[in-house]
């Protein structure tokens, strides 16, 4: 079967992350409710958007990282451009989210056009340090509200953040319309259906669903870059740039092109966070939030279509299970063991959860990029390949048509 | 005239901070070819190896003195620090007020033994993977510390004197002829050049006039040859890490009287020290310094109301700003060296 101009594996593939976006509620709820194990239930609207929308954030990032190869610690600068946009759009519109997400993708791409005309001049370390520098330089200017204060107007409400007051003119809003983001009268935070079996207990989410329907747009859109010949392209600068140039191709509008496509994922889903909750602060364009995605895109296998979603998930999910628990839990887990030991665990672990958690985040992503440089996917094809039993040869098989890795100045000096 | 003056005093300090970082990153970058993610990270454990020293010069025991009531009519407990039993309490409470100075000593070994350990345990095996694995894997180092110190001294800042000597400040102004009370600049502040300046002579001359500097500078001319001549590049570049890392170190813990130490402050200067790297050339030390210098009074001079009143906020974002110009006008930095990170 072929849909949508894929070839019968991706429609397979494409097919399946539908499935598994839209059965999400289901899937990430398999305990009863007030079972012990109901903590480690994920099905709530707040998470599961928030899956959908660091997802999208993710899958952007990969076509910049794993496509281009082209390393970008500035990513939140767009995150937190598009959250701006769309919460002036509803200051100064109303509440429809129709009117902010376009702007959030339009203005970001803009910014990501200005920041990777520069930062593009250089690649490697120097392409890293440079959107790191842009990026800081985007949340100092945000978190003292500096184009607020040169324009005399505020901009964007400096530490406080910008929300929604009374007094803003929002000029279409209707006397009927719903006081908090919505999709044409569908209210983000509300749930459409909350059915119960026996203990379990489901939540459909107008939020989640209006997420997933576009992470799985985003997903479309970059399955068909990854399949295109432009996807083409992207992959041989990050395989040999040089090569590419002694070709006569010139790389760099392809580079521009992946940096400003990947902005505008950013500023989507910075745009989406505003819609679930419609507030935008400058917390979210921090360096920190930056890492984050790389995380997230390591940890699931960078360069790989599934990898990112993977990693965003993987990520917000073990995110709240983790914080989640406390000393006082991990003592009720241990408790069949000898005091003694029982203690020296739980301070053992008590590093690691609660607070901790980006201590174990921290250890999860170096212990990833030591031993499994293809994060979870290339994880789950190992075991795959162990159980089957294939022979590991076929992995290099073509080994041949590979070109080979080329130093950069700096590992050439080795001997 | 004067307060040009004071500017530039005022951004020394900060200067200073960057200069130091900034040299051991590309010390580390110029041996080994490797951007240290983990550098800011060396620069928090340094501070923390002051805070920490100074904990541990307050341990103390209580003893009950029943000549003395507290406000509940109980014999009053009153905590003595073993450091002052063992040293008699002039002794010993001097010891306490010096713990930053003290801590200098305290932590070369430490932080000789971390950055040792650092490459040996880790950066080693990564010398023939691609650059951005190598900054992956140091960035995942650097969360690991912070949060590492965030379990062990908490998340709120630590503050950590100086010693009392040195609080309170210098009326610089009038030992350069000016009027009185015209440059007032903190005793720490003016100690914390000097040292940074003695650290970084101590850093070039141990380069330029030993055997073992120069074996290094030689190394980081050209690896390959120095290897074929049998001598093993890479133990000397191993301790130049170590070295690297004892810069960033003492780099911390002289900073700690001027801003209370916490976890996430190694981050905060990291991003900068990037950008004085870039700014002051890729591998080259000298750039590194002055880059670092040059920032942190640029910083200082926009930070003066006469620029504020023109361009609102310019002081924060100076250093980036100026970073960018650099790199579109001189791409290799003030002073980068020809083939390094080009492609």
């Amino acid at each position: 079967m072929k849909i949508l101009g894929l070839n019968e594996k991706d429609s397979r593939f494409l097919l399946i992350v539908i499935f598994l976006t839209l059965a999400t509620p289901v899937l990430l709820q398999p305990f009863p409710e007030g079972s012990g194990m109901a903590q480690f239930n994920a099905g709530y609207p707040d998470l599961m958007q928030r899956f959908a929308i660091f997802g999208i954030f993710a899958i952007g990032f990969n076509i910049l990282f794993g496509l281009t190869g082209y390393l970008s610690f500035g990513h939140a600068a767009f995150l937190g451009i598009g959250s701006y946009a769309v919460v002036w759009m509803y200051k100064l519109l109303d509440y429809n989210v129709i009117w902010g997400l376009p702007l959030a993708v339009v203005v970001s791409g803009i910014v990501a056009l200005g920041i990777g005309f520069i930062s593009l001049r250089r690649s490697g370390i120097y392409f890293s340090i440079l959107t790191l520098a842009f990026a800081q330089m985007m949340f100092v200017i945000s978190y003292s509200d500096l184009f607020g204060r040169f324009v005399g107007t505020t901009i964007t409400n400096g530490e406080t953040g910008l929300q929604v007051y009374g007094n803003d003119p929002q000029v279409l809003l209707g006397a009927t319309e719903p006081s908090s983001p919505h999709f044409f009268g569908i209210v983000m935070r509300e749930n459409f259906w909350t059915p119960q079996f026996g203990d379990w207990q489901f939540t459909f989410n107008n939020g989640y669903y209006f997420c997933a329907v576009i992470a799985i747009l985003a997903f479309y859109l970059s399955l068909r870059i990854f399949r295109s010949p432009f996807g083409l392209m992207l992959r041989a600068i990050k395989t040999n740039q040089n090569r590419l140039n002694y070709t006569g191709v010139h790389s760099r509008p392809y580079t521009l092109a992946a940096f400003v496509i990947s902005g505008m994922y950013a500023g989507l889903a910075g745009g989406l966070l505003a819609a679930m909750d419609p507030l935008a602060g400058a917390e979210r364009m921090q360096w920190t939030e930056s890492g984050t995605v790389v995380l997230m895109t390591i940890l699931g296998g960078a360069g790989t279509l599934m990898g990112p979603v993977l990693g965003a998930g993987f990520i917000k999910y073990f995110e709240n299970i983790f914080s989640k628990i406390n000393d006082n839990v991990l003592h009720q887990w241990f408790a069949w063991m000898p005091d003694g030991l029982e203690d020296a665990i739980v301070w053992v672990l008590h590093f690691f959860v609660g607070k901790g958690w980006h201590l174990t985040l921290g250890v999860l992503f170096m212990l990833v990029v030591i031993f499994l440089p293809g994060g979870l996917v290339e994880g789950g094809t190992r075991i795959w390949r162990f159980i089957r039993g294939t022979d590991r040869k076929e992995k290099t098989a073509d080994a041949t048509h590979q070109p080979e890795h080329v130093a950069y100045v700096a590992e050439k000096e080795e001997f | 005239m004067d307060a040009i003056l004071l500017q530039i005093l005022n951004g020394l300090d900060k200067g200073s901070a960057y200069a130091l970082i900034a040299l051991g990153l590309t010390l580390i970058f110029g041996t080994l070819g490797v951007v240290n993610f983990a550098h800011g990270a060396i620069f928090m454990i340094g501070a923390f190896c002051a805070v920490g020293l100074s904990q541990i010069l307050n341990i103390s025991f209580e003893t009950i003195d029943p000549t003395k009531l507290d406000f509940l009519g109980n014999p009053a407990k009153i905590k003595t620090a073993y450091v002052e039993s063992w040293f008699g309490t002039e002794i010993g409470a001097a010891i306490i007020d010096w713990a930053v100075p003290l801590a200098i000593l305290f932590s070369i070994p430490i932080m000789l033994f971390a950055g040792w350990a650092m490459e040996r345990g880790l950066i080693k095996h990564f010398y023939k993977r691609p650059h951005a694995d190598q900054i992956l894997v140091t960035f995942g180092l650097a969360i690991v510390l912070q949060e590492i110190v965030k379990a062990f001294f908490g998340a709120n800042p630590i503050p950590t004197p100086a010693p009392a000597m040195f609080q309170g400040s210098i009326d610089f102004g009038m030992l350069v002829g000016f009027p009185e009370n015209a440059i007032i600049y903190p005793y720490w502040r003016l100690i914390y050049f000097l040292f940074s300046g003695v650290v970084i002579v101590a850093v070039f001359s141990f380069l330029r006039f030993t055997t073992f500097g120069m074996v290094v500078r030689a190394g980081m001319a050209d690896r390959e040859t120095v290897g074929i001549l049998g001598i093993n590049i890479d133990r000397r570049f191993t301790i130049m890490f170590g070295v690297a890392a004892a810069v960033a170190g003492l780099a911390g813990v002289m900073y700690t009287p001027i801003n209370s130490p916490n976890y996430h402050m190694g981050m905060d200067f990291l991003v900068l020290s990037f950008v004085v790297v870039v700014v002051g050339g890729m591998g080259s030390l000298e750039g590194a310094v002055a880059a670092g210098f040059l920032l942190g009074i640029l910083e200082s001079f926009a930070s003066m109301n006469v620029f504020k009143d023109i361009i609102p906020g310019i002081d924060q974002i100076i250093i980036y700003l100026v970073a960018i110009i650099i790199l579109l006008t001189r791409p290799r930095g003030l002073m980068g060296r020809k083939g390094v990170m080009e492609e």
